[in-house]
């Protein structure tokens, strides 16, 4: 069985353990960078990015992470958790991981009266509908290259695969479909 | 270019409510009375401030009416920070709500600390873009804002004192009548409703789940790393921390040795590492010896 981290310092990540268990895999909870390496993958809830980020940098978690991005490590993030992968957040200092070539602007569609849900086409191995959920959501500005784009929402990618990385902006953790997170399990990690 | 139709996005739904509060587990939510108090709890790491004229302590010194704070002071620090920012409407002034969802705050807090508009009635929380959080004591209440349309619980406590005593009740009483719900049979809920004032179907929903249907979070009385940890230990899934940190000697450090305290809060070594040398707290007030008249989670039903 696949032993699946879910980065539960803040946020979301109660919802992604449900996901992981329905999916057939082992979720773990990791509060500590030394849990990293008792996982075969690891998935960044959405939350609030800045929150988190001074989190993993108290715990000793960049460092750890990068190394692990640079040896390909399967790695699933959403929302908050896509931000703080990003190589360039909009206008923005806060401490974050990086390693994936775009750039990320936060809170791009308003604030929280704004948040929507909207059904997506996303190119898994098959092409699905998908309903998303998109919470204070960030928007990706710019795409380096390698990066593939598996979906987009009115021409903007919304859901991104780089190597060993996929992210969304979207929550797929609150819906009861488990198709993301069994694309990451079956065909990331 | 997408095939998403219009018509396939739906703005602000229950989802996107009840999802935002799931995006708040695991963290701190610090009442805040300027710009520079905002930032000093987003430095520190809190995941979402509420922004008030006054904290509950002094709205408890000053007596009088205590109404929705200044949209200027709200808008400010909306524009200071980037997290979530919550405000509070008395209980039952939908006018003042709608005033809040036009400023774009992210969360209600329809509020026992401000004096309530209405002894009898709630604000119909669904008819409302922005989502709410409602205080409770039991499961009944809970539920009864929750058929309201709230999209995330607190326990009431007793705002301003600094004494945990009633978070703890709260929440351990929350908790009881989900755990004794759960044991009794579907012939046992209808009456189980009725006695708790309930709606009927959230109630078997929580039977089912054994769980709210939305986040509970914990509030009222929260002042130290220690606290913080044991409504985390007792079944919240976040705290608020009003008075507790700008009350105390150094909110900055307090503040972030509670964001330290939730995120770790079952890791002792760790609560010893952060609970050091925070400074004075908050004086507080003894619950036990408080005039009844002079406490407020009894305001709303």
């Amino acid at each position: 069985m696949k032993n699946i981290g879910v980065l539960s310092l803040q946020g979301g990540f109660e919802k992604h353990l449900g996901m992981v268990a329905r999916c057939g895999a082992r979720g773990v909870e990791i509060r500590y960078s030394r849990e990293l390496h008792e996982v075969d993958g690891l998935i960044l809830p959405g939350g609030e990015s800045t929150t988190i980020g001074k989190l993993l940098d108290r715990n000793g978690f960049i460092p750890e992470i990068q190394k692990l991005l640079s040896k390909n490590f399967p790695v699933f993030g959403t929302c908050a958790g896509t931000i703080l992968l990003a190589d360039t957040i909009e206008g923005s200092t806060q401490v974050k991981i990086g390693g994936l070539p775009i750039t990320i602007e936060r809170n791009a569609y308003g604030s929280q009266v704004d948040s929507f849900e909207s059904l997506l086409e996303i190119e898994l191995s098959n092409p699905i509908t998908f309903p998303g959920v998109f919470i204070r959501a960030p928007r990706i500005t710019f795409l380096g290259k390698g990066v593939e784009t598996l979906s987009v929402l009115d021409d903007d990618p919304v859901f991104i695969r780089y190597n060993s990385i996929i992210a969304a902006t979207f929550h797929p953790e609150l819906t009861t479909n488990l198709a993301i997170h069994d694309y990451f399990i079956r065909n990331i990690v | 270019m997408s095939n998403t139709q219009w018509s396939d996005r739906q703005v602000s739904t229950w989802k996107t409510k009840v999802g935002l509060a799931e995006q708040l587990k695991g963290g701190v939510i610090m009442d805040v009375v300027n710009v520079e108090q905002a930032k000093i709890a987003e430095d520190a790491g809190a995941q979402a401030v509420m922004a008030l004229e006054r904290v509950p302590a002094d709205i408890r010194a000053d007596g009088g009416v205590a109404r929705m704070s200044d949209p200027e002071m709200i808008e400010a620090i909306k524009k200071a920070v980037t997290i979530p920012v919550m405000a509070k409407c008395r209980i039952g002034h939908f006018a003042e709500a709608q005033i809040l969802e036009a400023l774009g705050v992210d969360f209600i807090d329809e509020s026992e600390v401000l004096t309530p508009a209405d002894d009898e009635f709630h604000v119909w929380k669904h008819d409302f873009r922005s989502p709410f959080v409602c205080g409770a004591r039991n499961l009944g209440e809970a539920l009864r804002r929750i058929g309201e349309g709230a999209a995330m619980i607190r326990t009431k406590g007793e705002a301003g004192t600094g004494d945990v005593v009633e978070a703890v009740r709260h929440m351990r009483t929350i908790v009881g009548d989900i755990r004794r719900v759960q044991s009794l049979g579907r012939e046992q809920l209808m009456t189980e409703a009725k006695n708790l004032g309930a709606p009927f179907e959230l109630l078997l929903e929580v039977a089912t789940t054994g769980r709210l249907p939305v986040p509970n979070f914990s509030a009222g009385g929260i002042a130290t790393p220690a606290d913080a940890s044991l409504l985390m230990q007792l079944g919240a899934e976040a705290v608020f921390v009003g008075s507790g940190i700008f009350k105390s000697g150094d909110p900055a450090k307090r503040a972030r040795a509670i964001v330290d305290a939730v995120a770790h809060y079952k890791d002792a070594k760790k609560l010893v590492e952060v609970s050091r040398n925070l400074g004075e707290p908050m004086v507080g007030i003894n619950v036990s010896s408080m005039d009844p008249t002079q406490k407020i989670a009894g305001r709303g039903w």
